[in-house]
């Protein structure tokens, strides 16, 4: 058995770099085109909505993993050389913009219809209706649920080890073949993940609390 | 043209407007002309068509058959049209409908920056000289859910005003409020057509009707079953359904 040190710990702290930044990646690029599937979804035509449906149905009825796979292998079979990088990007970006599509498509939904009416009554056009209206008040009433997500795509992230990605979990894995010390290194890989993770949930599930007390 | 007189005067005309709901019949063959200035009560019983026809005249509700008017304006489905009629008919609704996230201030100036391309600045005086139109400037700085029901609709009357429109529809306007608030909101709606503004009103508020209403409309089933003057409405109704409405209204009061 070999010990845990300092150097071992910096090899986590590399790991959790890459955890960070995959899940900011895949929560601005899920945002940026989640927001899209979103408006698309609770527009007016009938085809678009009808599509969007399906593009959400199929990543949120298939595993993250398989994700993963189909777009990193897929990409490469089409000809396209990228990087393991732009490849695990596009896969979680594809993914959180599911996710958040639906989550956000029912917080437009769920406000109330006189707002819109209002909106039209004076005359405001679909960019300042969305833009000023009802986006607020959609992201406010979605911010417990866009939280829950974002903690599960953190967690998600250790999905990314199976392309090849030395992210948080497969660098813990790394250090206890090293040191032979799985309970201790993955003991503080947990804590890590709940370090970051708890504080997040915490604040959803605070905010959805003050939200509910708020609407009585 | 031999009606250009009546044309001149005429700021809104509905001709044998039909509406269905799937197989509900809503709006039968409605045929209404208000001139300008001119001040008209709504009434009748829930389900009547009321609120399904004032909404029809800006669009919130297309119509199946007939022609709507308004300033000349013909609502041919066009977005233009929809535009320019909207940019004329001000609407205020039962529930208020202000925008929560936002400070009184900001509800009354949207429209003006978005629709007409206001300056922020100038935007925010129109806001303030309708705020203070109706009362309520000091709160300019509040959100909706800081103030009551009443404030919140004198409110909603600033931020239509805002638009400059020459029509004004009210669909219940103190229906949802406080009994005790209900006079501030007709007294800034009184006060408003003693300058001139045309409104259609659907309200059971009778003695409102009697003091600024120029014709009150009874409906019932879709239709349009009488109309007239208000003393002449509330003394001698001809119509049976009329007479019985009338009766559980002034009951009700
Ligand atoms: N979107 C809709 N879908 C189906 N039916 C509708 C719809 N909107 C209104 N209706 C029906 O049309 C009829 C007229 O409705 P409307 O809201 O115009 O009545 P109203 O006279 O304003 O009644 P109230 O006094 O209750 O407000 C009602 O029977 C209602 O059920
Ligand atoms: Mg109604």
């Amino acid at each position: 058995m070999g010990p845990v040190g300092a150097n071992e710990f910096l090899f986590l702290l590399q790991g959790l770099k890459w955890t960070a930044l995959l899940a900011v990646i895949g929560f601005i690029g899920g945002g940026i085109f989640g927001m899209l599937i979103a408006l698309i979804r609770s527009s007016r035509n009938a085809a678009a909505r009808t599509a969007s449906a399906a593009y959400i149905a199929l990543f949120q009825g298939t595993p993250l993993l398989m994700q993963l796979f189909v777009v990193y292998y897929g990409v490469a079979l089409i000809g396209i050389d990228v990087s393991a990088w732009l490849a695990v990007a596009i896969a979680f970006t594809l993914h959180a913009s599911a996710f958040l599509g639906e989550i956000w498509r029912g917080s437009i939904e769920a406000v109330p219809k006189g707002q819109a009416e209002a909106a039209n009554a004076l005359g405001l056009h679909y960019v300042s209706r969305m833009k000023d209206v009802i986006l607020p008040q959609a992201l406010k009433i979605s911010m417990p649920a866009t939280i829950g997500f974002l903690v599960q795509l953190i967690k998600g992230t250790s999905l990314a080890a199976i392309v090849g990605f030395i992210e948080l979990a497969r660098a813990g894995q790394i250090i206890s073949n090293q040191t032979y010390r799985p309970l201790l290194v993955f003991g503080i890989v947990g804590v890590i993940y709940f370090i970051i993770c708890w504080p997040l949930s915490h604040f959803g599930t605070g905010l959805e609390k003050r939200m509910a007390k708020a609407a009585r | 043209m031999a009606n250009s007189v009546i044309d001149q005067s005429t700021l809104i005309s509905l001709e044998k407007v039909e509406r269905w709901y799937g197989a509900f019949h809503a709006l039968k063959a409605i045929d209404l002309s208000v001139r300008k200035g001119e001040k008209i009560v709504l009434c009748g019983p829930s389900g009547s068509g009321k609120s399904t026809l004032i909404r029809c005249i800006n669009a919130l509700e297309t119509i199946q058959d007939g022609s709507i008017t308004v300033e000349g304006q013909l609502l041919d489905g066009s977005s233009k049209a929809v535009d320019a009629i909207r940019r004329e008919v001000g609407m205020v609704f039962q529930s208020f409908n202000l925008f929560p996230h936002m400070t009184v201030l900001q509800n009354c100036a949207l429209a003006p920056m978005r629709v007409r391309g206001t300056s922020r600045a100038d935007a925010e005086k129109l806001a303030r000289k309708y705020l203070e139109r109706v009362r309520i400037l000091d709160q300019a700085e509040k959100y909706p859910a800081q103030l009551s029901g009443g404030q919140q609709q004198r409110v909603a009357i600033a931020r239509a005003l805002c638009m400059e429109p020459k029509v004004m529809l009210f669909d219940e306007p103190t229906s949802a409020l406080d009994p005790e608030m209900v006079k501030e909101v007709l007294d800034t709606m009184i006060s408003l057509a003693r300058d001139g503004m045309t409104m259609i009103c659907v309200t059971h508020e009778m003695g409102f009707a009697r003091q600024v209403a120029d014709r009150v409309i009874f409906m019932a089933s879709g239709e349009i079953i009488e109309e007239a003057e208000p003393e002449i409405f509330f003394k001698s109704p001809k119509h049976e359904r009329t007479k019985t409405f009338l009766g559980e209204i002034l009951a009700h009061h």
